[in-house]
């Protein structure tokens, strides 16, 4: 494993029930810096890959390393932004309150939080430009100005990787430019790994792209073939649906 | 009321009213944010096998229900966490065991019958010193507890994947939370019962979080609501002989509807006047 190597996954397979078979054979090496756009149709098995690298999910065979360890040692440099953070809109904590829980893994058991702590967290605020809302109650927000908070919260916890699982769910179209201009910056000292079922935004802002679908087609570049992509969706009417652009995969 | 103040068993069932609002008041927030009603009825039902335990060995009933309610909540929490049974069947079955457990024990135990309707009900007015001084130690340890792992259970509470990627041990975490509920069933048989336990873990968290964003605020307000109810319910009770423990229920119930129309009104007239802020960001844009 080289030290540009953040994550690899060698030969990983997951069943659910020891009977359906989710992630088959996945081979994958992220590296520094890169901006991995993970694309598949729901039920592909994305999110179960995100929580593999987190060692939420255990695999039945295969090996993953996090930073040359195990995911359960490795996920400490990892910041997760899940699918659908909130369920309670109503849920009592602030945008502050939420931010902060990004520190807890290093400020330390039956403590408060450190000055420090508290340092780290207000800048991750104005990394993605949520300072103003800082004592707004969490579920008050709209979903784009939430995934901010939940970008800042991953950030307080200074990741090395950032795993985001389709962050544009409940994202209203005309700030899903700004979230990703927003990625983009922050992928200069970040490497970023974003799935999604949506594949032609995508395409425009990652510099890699895997297709997922059960079985992984990565070739550790931006070029995915017309075939792979069919092979991944199964469907070409969902593809022309989906307006995948593969004269843009191809030109970059 | 005042006059009813000359006696020690009311100078008594009021300051157990109080300790006992302390402890739902703080852990009852946790329970509504986290959406863990089921298992903190299933906890307080199963808690009387520990009741039938105790008198089955001859011990004093709290020996035998704070082992025994400690030991359900694990079993529930480990159960529902571990194995593929779903959460509220492993709650279910449990719960029903506790009880079926308790019934027997009791069953078992030699001489006279003793009087079950005031566990399953409550009888604040019988409470001792002895009671007293019990509730302030389970008081003091669960404000402690509280106290030392707030930030990993506000994190816990809203999103228990993330915390565990931080690095949170979230099971046991939960466990100790489970085990908290434990601890606060037991301060509350005396005031309201095994059965309507429920109702003060609920009500007044239910209430207090329609009025703040915070989690400390809404312990806070829980407390003062639990208070207030505890002893209207009390002095309801002693006016109009009416059962305790079910009067500070209905009492409770009954404040939740009134306040739920009272947001309900309100909120009404705000988006009236259009005062709900919407969509700020573009607006800071």
């Amino acid at each position: 494993m080289s030290i540009e190597e953040v994550v690899k996954l060698r030969d990983v397979w997951v069943y659910y029930d020891d009977s359906v078979c989710v992630l088959e054979g996945i081979n994958l090496s992220i590296n520094r810096e890169d901006f991995l756009g993970i694309i598949g149709p729901n039920g592909g098995g994305k999110t179960t890959l995100l929580k593999v690298i987190l060692g939420l999910v255990k695999p039945n065979r295969g090996k993953i390393r996090v930073l040359v360890d195990i995911p359960e040692r490795g996920r400490r440099f990892i910041g997760y932004v899940p699918q659908h953070s909130l369920f309670d809109r109503e849920f009592p904590a602030s945008v502050w309150d939420v931010v902060l829980m990004g520190r807890l893994g290093q400020a330390g058991r039956f403590r408060r939080y450190s000055h420090e702590d508290k340092k780290i967290a207000l800048h991750a605020l104005k990394t993605v430009e949520m300072l103003d809302f800082r004592d707004r109650q969490i579920g008050r927000l709209s979903g784009g100005e939430q995934q901010r908070v939940f970008v800042a919260r991953s950030l307080a916890s200074e990741p090395k990787l950032l795993l985001l699982d389709e962050p544009m769910a409940n994202v209203d179209t005309p700030m899903q430019t700004e979230f990703y201009e927003l990625l983009k910056r922050l992928n200069q000292r970040i490497t970023i790994v974003l799935v999604s079922h949506d594949l032609s935004a995508v395409s425009i802002y990652v510099n890699k792209i895997a297709c997922l679908n059960h079985r992984l087609f990565y070739h550790n570049s931006k070029e995915i073939t017309a075939k792979e992509l069919e092979a991944t969706y199964q469907c070409p009417i969902e593809l022309i649906a989906h307006g995948v652009p593969h004269r843009v995969l191809k030109e970059h | 009321m005042i006059d009813a103040l000359q006696y020690e068993f009311m100078r008594n069932a009021l300051v157990a009213a109080i300790l006992a609002s302390i402890a739902c008041g703080i852990i009852g927030v946790y329970v509504v944010v986290k959406k863990i009603v089921f298992i903190s009825g299933g906890i307080a039902h199963a808690s009387f096998g520990g009741i039938g335990l105790a008198y089955f060995l001859g011990v004093a009933p709290v020996l035998g229900v704070v082992p025994f309610s400690i030991a359900s909540a694990l079993g529930m929490g480990m159960v529902s966490k571990r194995t593929k049974l779903p959460e509220d069947t492993a709650i279910g079955i449990l719960w029903a065991i506790g009880m079926a457990l308790g019934v027997i024990f009791i069953g078992l135990s030699p001489g006279y019958v003793p009087d079950l309707f005031s566990y399953l009900f409550g009888s604040i007015l019988t409470v001792s010193f002895s009671d007293i001084i019990l509730m302030l130690i389970l008081d003091a340890l669960i404000i402690l507890i509280v106290i030392s792992l707030y930030k990993e259970f506000l994190a816990l509470s809203f999103d228990e994947e993330f915390a565990t990627v931080v690095g949170v041990p979230a099971e046991r975490l939960y466990l100790v939370l489970l085990c908290l509920i434990a601890l606060t069933v037991v301060v509350l048989i005396r005031v309201v019962g095994i059965i309507l336990v429920i109702a003060l873990l609920t009500i007044p968290a239910a209430i207090s979080k329609q009025f703040t964003h915070s989690l400390k605020k809404m312990m806070l307000l829980s407390i003062l609501l639990s208070a207030i109810f505890a002893i209207c319910g009390l002095w309801l009770s002693y006016g109009l002989d009416l059962a305790s423990g079910a009067t500070i229920i209905l009492v409770s119930g009954m404040s939740f509807l009134i306040s739920s129309l009272f947001k309900r009104i309100t909120l009404a007239k705000k988006k009236k006047n259009g005062q709900e802020p919407r969509n700020q960001w573009l607006c800071v844009k």
